[in-house]
């Protein structure tokens, strides 16, 4: 039988989430999914398993949760506390759990958006081609005590393994291109925009972000004319009296506030990861360097299985050390991971 | 045709945005349906999927792999062929009967809204069941329909401050539209019927019954009548049938 986890505990924004539910626009639905989508592929890059699977997206607060069998289990995301028993566990780490034993997930050290992920990945119902939650559309539920999650069947055996940090947890400077309604902002209000150190809202959340900062709102010229228009992911909506919202993935579909840019996807991670309170500015790039740093991530991401290495352990904290087998599992840095 | 209109701009490196008017209008609303239509016809590659909104049509792709300078070409070509502010309504469309409840307490903004645009609440009902409403675009949440036209003495502002929660089914009016609620939503607009219509069905084959071009028209019942259409309503009906149009 495959193993599951039952959830002893769990903070109130845990849902189940994947790359999001594509082609339903044109019918009101954005495409929904993990907020922070390197992150679902860092933990299929360190379970060799395919960035589809459905993962639990944990919000700043983690949970406990005990396993029902042996399975696999992933941390990435937000930098949290974990153990398994009494044991630290790496985050940003690939690990192996047996029945009985417990899996604890305390508050993020940096970073929003905490995953778990399961060898096999979780057996979420498919709804409408996927198996994310997008709750502002009424699809999937948060997860609560005493639930217990499903896992699919595991083909893969790797664990131990982990990839190094990136920086994109602690705010930033975060990208931005010119979108359609750019050009009603006078010049002086895009840099100044630019030249704004803005704070991440602490009631951000899957639908939006808003950003705080000191001084006056900042205003497009025909505001009140524009009329609603389609929203992508990262826009940057200015309302009505001058503070920014960057939309994320649970976002309506239109908006009729003006748009003063959009964040390129390569960093919508750091958009998403930004901390209650964290530093952001925005920084205007043209189309043809996004392009060219967008097909660099692509590939960045792509090669994540190559990149991972395995966990140095100290053998004293191994306390079934025999029962491991230290001679197979040697991988090759250049082979393809979901073959 | 307007010498600036229609215009091509990409979105984000998430696609491009073909827009036909500066202002809400009825001839580049179907000229946002009909290009729609014929792009995704063409079965070009690059477009992941197609979208319109009240006045403009929007093409997904991912232009980092797509150069948009080559999108653009080929939208222009396409945009030349013929005048898409004559295009005609789409095939297929239907036209919905609603039940729904004017005023009371389940639409407490319909005296207000009435006022707004000079009618007596009477007259205002009478108005609200007797216009044939065309579903602009289907946008914001899922499935939510925005309907036009009302009559140019409709053209009531949006409040100045929300009102916290109004329910899913609410009719709501502001700016000549109507839009039919898909869910709980603090809204600016006026809540002037209820109705037990979902426009968004999760569990359903057809999630989304309404499509752009699609006509409704509202039929006042009363409140006794829409509880009994609520306390039978699994498949999210709310007692609406509908007949082909075209």
């Amino acid at each position: 039988m495959t193993a599951a986890l039952k959830v002893l505990q769990i903070g109130p924004a845990a849902a189940f989430q994947d790359l999001g539910r594509p082609g339903y626009i044109a019918s009101g639905l954005t495409r929904g999914g993990a907020i922070d989508t390197l992150a679902v592929h860092e933990g299929a890059a360190l379970l060799k398993q395919s960035p589809d699977c459905a993962v639990l997206e944990i919000a700043s607060v983690g949970g406990v949760f005990e396993a029902t069998g042996p399975l696999r289990i992933a941390l990435t995301g937000a930098d949290m506390t974990a153990k398994i028993d009494d044991a630290t566990a790496a985050w940003n780490a690939a690990h192996q759990m047996e029945a009985g034993q417990r899996l604890t997930i305390g508050a993020a050290r940096s970073g929003s958006y905490a995953y778990l992920h399961v060898g096999g990945g979780f057996d979420a119902p498919v709804r409408m081609g996927a198996r994310g939650g997008h709750m502002s559309a009424g699809l999937g539920k948060l997860i609560a005590k005493g639930d217990t999650l499903p896992v699919l069947p595991d083909k893969g055996s790797r664990t131990g393994f982990y990839l190094p940090r990136d920086a994109r947890f602690d705010g930033g400077t975060v990208r931005i291109v010119p979108s359609v309604q750019t050009n009603h902002f006078p010049p002086e209000e895009r840099t100044r925009f630019e030249a704004t150190a803005f704070k991440r809202d602490p009631r951000a959340n899957r639908q939006g972000i808003r950003m705080e900062h000191d001084g006056e709102g900042f205003a497009a010229q025909g505001m009140r004319t524009i009329v609603s228009e389609v929203i992508v992911q990262g826009d940057i909506q200015i309302t009505g009296d001058g503070t920014p919202f960057v939309l994320m993935c649970e976002s309506q579909t239109t908006g009729g506030y003006p748009r003063i840019g959009t964040v390129i996807p390569a960093d919508l991670p750091r958009m998403a990861q930004t901390p209650a309170g964290g530093k952001i500015t925005f920084q205007f790039i043209t189309l043809d360097e996004a392009v060219a740093i967008e097909q660099k991530d692509a590939k960045a991401r792509a090669g994540l299985a190559a990149k991972a290495q395995p966990l140095v352990r100290d053998i004293n904290d191994i306390p079934n050390l025999l029962s491991y087998q230290l001679v197979s599992g040697a991988i090759s840095a250049q082979a393809d991971p979901f073959e | 045709m307007s010498s600036t209109y229609p215009t091509i701009h990409t979105v984000g490196l998430s696609g491009v945005l073909v827009t036909f008017a500066e202002a809400l209008d009825d001839t580049a609303n179907r000229a946002a349906l009909a290009f729609r239509a014929e792009v995704d016809a063409q079965g070009w590659d690059w477009v992941h999927e197609s979208a319109t909104s009240l006045i403009s049509a929007f093409f997904r792709t991912d232009l980092a792999q797509h150069p948009a300078a080559e999108i653009t070409g080929q939208l222009t070509e396409l945009l030349a062929t013929r005048d898409w502010f004559a295009a005609p309504l789409p095939e297929g469309r239907k036209l919905w009967h609603i039940p729904a409840v004017f005023g009371g307490d389940l639409a407490p903004q319909l005296d207000e809204a009435a006022e707004a645009a000079g009618l007596s609440p009477k007259d205002a009902i009478a108005e609200l069941t007797s216009t044939r409403m065309r579903v602009i675009t289907i946008g914001f949440a899922p499935g939510q329909p925005y309907l036009g036209t009302l009559g140019e003495h409709w053209n009531i502002p949006r409040l100045g401050t929300l009102s916290p929660n109004i329910p899913r089914g609410a009719l709501v009016a502001a700016v000549r539209q109507l839009c039919l609620f898909s869910n709980d939503t603090p809204t600016g607009w006026r809540h002037v019927g209820q109705t037990a219509f979902h426009t968004f069905r999760p569990t359903s084959d057809t999630p989304f019954p309404l499509s752009p071009g699609d006509e409704l028209l509202f039929h006042a019942t009363t409140p006794e009548d829409y509880k009994t259409i609520s306390a039978n309503n699994d498949d999210g009906t709310g007692g609406a049938t509908w007949e082909a149009l075209s």
